[in-house]
């Protein structure tokens, strides 16, 4: 029998008021020795929690949940009491002392949810992210994730694949019955489609770009006020402002949220030719390579010099020795928060067409590549004449759908084959 | 009193496979049977081997085992399934003349050393200490061993359906073991019911050949074992008719006096094996179905026609048997008819065949849940070789689901228990390029030499071949260029590209037969075929390295057999349940559980390792 486990669900205390959740089969155990008594199911109730002392601990609102149907598949409570630290901690402490129960680890509760069948591995990993999520965007993506929209998908893909699979099988094993004596006409266009629609699905933006944010490099010949822009957009002094050209030497980098949209900010080493110092020549070679990861590079240099797809900045527009440039996409002046507003608004709608849309799904880096690979295995077994290498391939395509939502295929795939040929001699 | 190392009980495929082997080994044994004359008897379909189950014949074969050889020395149709597919899904099957394959069973035991057969009834198992000491018969005597493999097929409380009518028995005009089945129902085993049908057999006298489309036995002249050097007797030819709306009619009209439809049987038959009254049923779109009219022997008369298994009563039988072209005068001999029967479920078994809860007991073949006789003959193989290593204290065969169909069957078996008569496909062995049945003796003769189990015979034979093969692949890594290959009328982009002819095989357009230039002329057919093909999927292979790296990581984390799953923190309800039913003995067995969930498997992982660390 597993253990029972438990946690503080709401965030850090002190708050108003504290959620901590219970499951596993000592729950009901637990309830009667804590409140002295078993609420109502699934039914709102005050009650006294007290040690086993019988001191009172807190006064809190009880919620008993029986399994299956909860979300880990487990008896469950929830104890909904008042938020100080103490009588938090005092609570958890109670609950450690019933036999056959401990505090959660990470992740517990959905793991359990996940063991007893209530979640699959893309709603799981959904919820992880939707736990993760600091921005809204990330929050909606997260919920198409734990919602299993993917999943639906994923599992619409692996029945079409099943009928191919069976069709390739039926061919291989029932090569002498008179219903399976070759491949349907329709097999390679339904596999070309199914590859152009799992293709379609690997061009759309991943999540890491979500929870990464969005990369916007910073970049242009040194003392350009770089640093000084990277702090204003974060919000912090970050990165050492001086007048000194060279002062930023390496790669900072830093994340805020904008609107509800995620951005990892990089200021860079200025740009020059010829420095004597080996420690800024590795900073301007550090620069070269994140202007090429970027989303989006801030240019800060002379016009005529603007590299492909970036916006052209005017900073330090307060200066008057600084020469306009005319033709900037901004111009700003952090000192006096000239054109920062602007900036700001029109960063916040550019990531935003680049991101996943809200509500959108987004892959994470494992399901994409499992995705690929499964998307590969297609395109390969178009290719195929033996049947055998096509039968592979599919194989290759099913494992990978498989391992995306986590279930065993092959007698799926047989009950697929004798549902549609009638075979048997 | 007598007294042996491994007594075997019952003389079908399973039961004769399991004592030779057992004998191969060293260890001396009985084989216990009802009437001696029937000790290798084709109890349904005459045919030998087919998709999948080709495989298994020679892998058993490959094991020195009896099934190859008896079929070939019984064959009198030849048919090569999938010939124009690769090796791995092909199907070698041949149709057997049943008295000569019964004949050639038992002359095989009779020269087998170690072994004595017995004739008699099995009454009971004599237990000591919860374990097998030996059987008692039904006429007061006992015979002692250290080990027993019951072989009964469906003798178990097998129970006939025809029509309205019910009989006791296994086969027609058998007894049933009814005293046996009694005490494993005492021994709390977990039982299960299944279904499966037969055909009415036909008189080929009544039959009008001459409208019929024929189907010859192959002209190359393949064989199912090596060993065989020819083809012994004479070729005769199948037949193929259809059924037709008129015969769908009458068999529409009648489903309510069959068994299969009234409800009186309930137990699950197979899904690739309907009966036809099933496949009018679920398939009432379909305007005809084929049937294959199978001689049974060639001083026998009797057909045996492949398609048409039914259990409705015998006068409709011969209804619909009329409404088919060349059928139009047939006399039946014997009525089909449908059989439900016990079996065990066999995740109650360990990969050795050993029933977990009586020690020094094993099952072999129907009793297990399979149908076939290829099947029966590999799982009486496993547990011939099994019971002789546990009472002779040696090593066991090192089977796994990389290396055999056989193992591919006893892990579905022994984890996934059965819904159906189990029956081997090809789709059911992930590692299927591996799996074909032309390299079946690279695979497994070397592992059944060490285990024990291959005679000089073919220790000889296999020897000569490994040098033959060594020799075939050192010829294959000559360089040729794409011009010299352009000449030789194969269609590769040409050019002065070098490279060595194993890796030219890797393209489709690429063939042994053009290039008998470069190879050594004294190579046979099935050698060429399997180095070609280990060249031509050599990258599907490589490939598939890393998922058997895992594999083997993961067989080897033992799962041991008193293993608490009710104690695994984190492990539900549900998969604790499903994990002691099956009881995968590795980890890698646990992850073939059906069912069970990654999330699982992990937590199962870090928990065996603390057990065993």
């Amino acid at each position: 029998m597993s253990d029972t486990i438990f946690a503080l669900s709401s965030g850090a205390p002190p708050a108003a008021i504290a959620v901590i959740r219970i499951s596993g089969p000592q729950t009901v155990t637990i309830l009667s020795q804590l409140t002295g008594r078993l609420p109502a199911p699934r039914q709102a109730s005050l009650a006294s929690l007290r040690d086993r002392e019988g001191l009172i601990l807190d006064k809190a609102l009880v919620l008993w949940l029986p399994g299956p149907r909860t979300v880990t598949g487990e008896d469950m409570a929830e104890l909904q009491c008042h938020g100080g630290r103490a009588v938090v901690a005092a609570i958890l402490r109670a609950l450690g002392e019933v036999p056959g129960s401990r505090e959660a680890q990470a992740g517990e509760f959905t793991r359990r949810a996940f063991t007893n069948g209530r979640l699959d591995l893309a709603e799981a990993e959904g919820l992880a992210d939707l736990l993760a999520a600091e921005t809204d965007l990330q929050r909606r993506t997260a919920l198409a994730m734990a919602g299993g929209a993917f999943s639906t998908q994923v599992s619409a893909w692996r029945e079409t694949v099943l009928t191919l699979s069976a069709q390739v099988e039926a061919v291989l094993d029932f090569a002498d019955e008179d219903d399976a004596a070759g491949l349907p006409e329709a097999f390679d266009l339904d596999l070309r489609a199914l590859a152009s629609e799992l293709s379609e699905w690997l061009e759309r933006p991943r999540a890491e770009a979500l929870h990464n944010g969005f990369r916007v490099v910073i970049t242009g010949p040194p003392n350009a006020g770089k640093s000084t822009l990277f702090n204003a957009l974060l919000e912090r002094d970050a990165a050492i402002v001086t007048a000194l050209a060279g002062t930023t030497r390496d790669v900072l980098q830093g994340a805020v949220a904008l609107n509800g949209v995620a951005f990892t900010f990089i200021d860079t080493a200025g740009l020059r030719d010829g420095s004597d110092d080996p420690v800024e020549a590795i900073g301007i070679a550090r620069a070269l390579v994140e202007q090429d990861r970027a989303d989006l590079v801030l240019w800060l240099g002379p016009q005529a010099e603007l590299p492909n797809d970036a916006w052209g900045i005017a900073a330090q527009a307060d200066r008057a020795k600084t020469k306009s440039k005319a033709n900037a996409r901004h111009i700003i002046s952090v000192h006096t928060g000239q054109g920062m507003a602007r900036l700001r608004a029109d960063l916040t709608a550019t990531a935003r067409v680049t991101l996943p849309k809200p509500g959108d799904v987004a892959l994470n880096q494992r399901q994409s590549k499992l995705l690929q690979s499964a998307h590969d295995a297609l395109v390969d077994a178009s290719g195929f004449a033996d049947l055998l290498l096509v039968g592979e391939c599919l194989r290759a395509t099913r494992s990978a759908f498989d391992m995306l939502i986590g279930r065993a295929a092959t007698e799926d795939m047989l009950d697929q084959l004798f549902r549609r040929f009638c075979i048997g001699k | 009193m007598r007294s042996f190392d491994v007594i075997v009980v019952g003389g079908g495929h399973a039961g004769c496979e399991a004592a030779a082997a057992a004998a191969r080994m060293g260890a001396r044994v009985a084989l216990l049977s009802f009437d001696l004359r029937t000790i290798g008897a084709m109890s349904c379909n005459p045919a030998i081997g087919g998709l999948g189950k080709g495989h298994l014949v020679r892998e058993v074969d490959a094991c020195d085992g009896l099934i190859g050889r008896a079929a070939d020395t019984a064959a009198i149709h030849y048919r090569m399934l999938n010939r124009s597919k690769g090796s791995a899904v092909q199907g070698p099957r041949i149709q057997a003349d049943r008295a000569l394959f019964r004949q050639a069973i038992q002359a095989m035991l009779a020269r087998q050393d170690n072994l004595e057969l017995i004739e008699g009834e099995a009454s009971s198992l004599r237990l000591r200490g919860g374990a097998v000491c030996g059987v008692d018969l039904a006429d007061g005597t006992t015979v002692e061993a250290g080990a027993v493999i019951l072989c009964a097929g469906t003798f178990l409380g097998g129970e006939l359906f025809r029509g309205e009518e019910r009989m006791r028995g296994g086969r027609i005009g058998e007894a049933s073991a009814s005293r046996l089945a009694q005490q494993m129902r005492e021994a709390k085993l977990p039982l299960a019911r299944l279904k499966t049908g037969t055909p009415p057999r036909l008189d080929g006298r009544s039959i009008g050949w001459s409208r019929l489309d024929e189907q010859a036995s192959d002209l190359e002249p393949w064989t199912m074992s090596p060993l065989t050097k020819n083809r012994l007797n004479p070729q005769v030819f199948c037949a193929i008719t259809r059924t037709n709306p008129q015969s769908h009619a009458i068999i529409g009209d009648n489903l309510h006096r069959s068994p299969l439809f009234t409800g009186a049987i309930a137990a699950q038959g197979p899904r690739y094996c309907p009966s036809i009254e099933d496949k009018i049923h679920r398939f009432a779109g379909r305007d005809g179905h084929q049937v294959f009219l199978e001689p049974e022997g060639l001083n026998d008369s009797t057909i045996y026609p492949n398609g048409i298994s039914t259990s409705l009563p015998a006068d409709v039988q011969l209804a619909f048997l009329r409404t088919m072209a060349g059928l139009e005068r047939v006399e039946v001999i014997v009525p089909g008819y449908a059989v439900e029967y016990d079996h065990i479920d066999p995740r109650a078994l360990r990969p050795s065949l050993e029933l977990r809860e009586i020690p020094g007991l094993y099952c072999a073949g129907q009793i297990n849940g399979t149908t076939g006789y290829e099947e029966a003959a590999a799982q009486g193989l496993v547990a011939g070789l099994s019971a002789a290593s546990r009472v002779l204290d040696c090593s066991p065969i090192a089977l796994d689901r990389a290396n055999s169909y056989i193992a591919v069957m006893i892990d579905d078996l022994t984890l996934q228990g059965v819904s159906e008569p189990y029956r081997m496909l090809t789709a059911r062995a992930e590692y299927r390029l591996r799996l074909r049945s032309n390299n079946a003796s690279t695979r497994l003769t070397p592992l059944a030499i060490a285990a024990g189990c291959v005679g000089a015979e073919r220790r000889d034979w296999f020897g000569r071949r490994s040098q033959q093969k060594a020799k075939a692949e050192r010829a294959l890594r000559v360089e040729v260029s794409a011009d010299q290959l352009v000449a030789l009328g194969i269609l590769v982009r040409g050019g002065g590209e070098r490279q060595a002819l194993n890796q030219w095989l890797r393209y489709e357009s690429v063939t042994l037969a053009p290039l008998e230039a470069w190879l050594p002329d004294d190579l046979t057919d099935d050698l060429l075929e399997e180095v070609g093909e280990d060249c031509r999927y050599a990258p599907y292979l490589a490939r598939q390295e890393a998922d058997l790296r895992d594999l083997r990581a993961s067989e080897a984390v033992a799962l041991p057999d008193g293993f608490a799953y009710g104690a695994v923190p984190g492990l539900s309800r549900e998969m604790v349940e499903r994990l002691e039913q099956a009881r995968p003995t590795t980890l890698a067995g646990a992850q073939r559980v059906p069912g069970i969930t990654p999330a699982a498997l992990a937590v199962l992982l870090t928990h065996a390792r603390r057990w065993v660390g």
